[in-house]
């Protein structure tokens, strides 16, 4: 274990040399962004709005009595959503979409000797495959969480027009109702820790895969499973440190 | 010129090279050969720093890159082409942007300049048009050329070519043969190619070295290899019965 954790920090210290010549790592950061952020767009919509519509519907079922006003649905919705089902089951979808592809896509570059022909090309390898992941990772991953936060309380009020169990105006105030910004910030620091861990834990993973196309897979395996498991130890570190 | 000094290199208990000696000139091609698992890659990454040996040096020019760090080597590599055994070509590049990576990186040219560099190596071998084709759209005989083109983009001193011949047919196998022999010759380059394919051997083996169990075992030219006493070499090259036949009519 102490041994994977050396090679891990050697490796981000590696990638974090001075680039070669920063137009071309510009480039590759650009398309790293693309490529993460845009082509993980779809899936976040779509499981944001479905998680922020359960949400609704199961604190409304939960909490819903004649004595409790029935705007809380609205506030924990938001808390919940903000806090936990936006940054981290994001970052949980994320590490199987965007972290098996990187671990993937190094993998094969090791087992088919581009990584070694970069090497003999005088080129930090490191720096040029993973920095740019990680830069990507860290700024698109926060804005993808902002987006599902929007779309998750979206979610909610959907499932009030549709249920109309909790009335759409109730669900508005409990939203607004009690609003404190630490959430926010919480949700902010998760979203950064989350996007590094996914992309330089898979670039690890992918890094150093030797064998073959078997391996590539088992490569992109690992990486997501601990990425998943480093990602919950992460969540549980901020939010008894930040809350 | 290249001199490779006293290199061990173990993996584990493995001894896999065993003092290995060698000088190799500019301007030739340099072979090494021998039977599968006998050391030819591992003495071949350990020259150009994908492994590092064990013990031993090896000197570009008699500055020892062995001992150099990473930031040290890349004046060295910057002046390094090496084709490998599957190409190793980039698969999200175009053939044209395979080429112009190194030029992208370490040279201040302009596009026109590195385009212009691009269709010159293309052009040199013999694959004018394929700019922007895909490396999964070419054979693989012209997976190598472009790896050959990459290989000369920087106008290197030194060319490190791994299996040249693996997976081709005959033909485009000695046509590669000839392209990295006609390259050493145009630009003096220190060419050392890792082979076991007998034609390459016979073809344009100017100085050859045979690796058995992971010790030079025998040095020489391919006018030499076919009358030499050697017991392993001559199991070795003249293993099949149509090379045993042409050694009778030697």
């Amino acid at each position: 274990m102490f041994h994977s954790l050396g090679r891990y920090l050697l490796l981000l210290r590696l990638s974090f040399r001075k680039p070669e010549k920063f137009s071309v790592y510009w480039a590759e950061i650009m398309r790293e962004m693309v490529s993460q952020g845009i082509g993980s767009l779809g899936i976040i919509c779509i499981i944001s709005v479905f998680i922020g519509a359960v949400a609704a519907i199961q604190v409304a079922f939960q909490l819903v009595s004649p004595l409790v006003p029935r705007a809380i649905v609205g506030s924990i919705s938001r808390d919940s959503t903000i806090l936990e089902f936006s940054p981290t089951i994001s970052a949980l979808v994320l590490a199987g979409r965007v972290g098996s592809s990187i671990a993937s896509q190094i993998g094969t570059m090791r087992v088919t000797e581009q990584i070694d022909a970069l090497e003999i090309m005088g080129v930090n390898a490191p720096g040029y495959l993973i920095s740019p992941k990680i830069i990507a990772g860290v700024s698109m991953i926060p804005l993808l969480v902002i987006i599902s936060v929007i779309l998750g309380l979206t979610g909610g009020y959907i499932a009030c027009l549709v249920s109309r169990e909790i009335a759409p105006t109730d669900y508005i105030i409990g939203l607004q109702d009690g609003f404190n910004t630490i959430t926010v910030t919480v949700c902010a620091v998760k979203s950064v820790v989350f996007g590094f861990i996914i992309t330089s834990v898979c670039s690890y993973f992918g890094f150093y895969t030797s064998g073959g196309s078997l391996e590539v897979g088992q490569s992109a395996t690992k990486g997501v499973v601990y990425s998943c498991i480093w990602i919950l130890f992460a969540d549980l570190v901020i939010s008894s440190l930040l809350l | 010129m290249i001199e490779v000094k006293s290199i061990y290199k173990t993996f584990g208990r493995n001894e896999v090279l065993k003092d290995i000696n060698a000088v190799f000139k500019p301007g030739k091609n340099n072979l090494i050969i021998g039977s599968s698992g006998s050391g030819k890659t591992t003495l071949l990454k350990c020259i150009v720093g994908l492994h590092e040996p064990t013990s031993g040096e090896v000197l570009y020019d008699d500055v020892n890159f062995t001992k150099m760090h990473f930031e040290g080597r890349v004046p060295i590599r910057k002046q390094i082409g090496m084709l490998f055994q599957n190409s190793a070509l980039f698969d999200s590049m175009t053939v044209e942007e395979n080429i112009i990576f190194p030029l992208n990186l370490f040279t201040d040219m302009s596009n026109s300049e590195k385009h212009d560099r691009a269709n010159f190596c293309l052009k040199r071998v013999n694959l004018e048009g394929t700019n922007k084709l895909y490396p999964s759209e070419l054979s693989g005989g012209m997976k190598k050329r472009v790896g050959i083109a990459r290989a000369i983009s920087m106008q290197p001193k030194y060319l490190f070519v791994d299996e040249p011949n693996s997976g081709l047919d005959p033909k485009t196998a000695i046509l590669i043969d000839e392209l990295i022999s006609e390259l050493t010759e145009e630009y003096q380059t220190t060419t050392v190619i890792v082979t076991h394919d007998m034609n390459s051997v016979m073809g344009i083996g100017d100085h050859i070295i045979f690796l058995n169990d992971g010790q030079k075992w025998w040095e020489g030219t391919n006018h030499e290899i076919a009358h030499t006493n050697n017991k392993e070499l001559n199991s070795f090259v003249f293993a099949s019965k149509f090379m045993q036949a042409a050694r009778e009519k030697l």
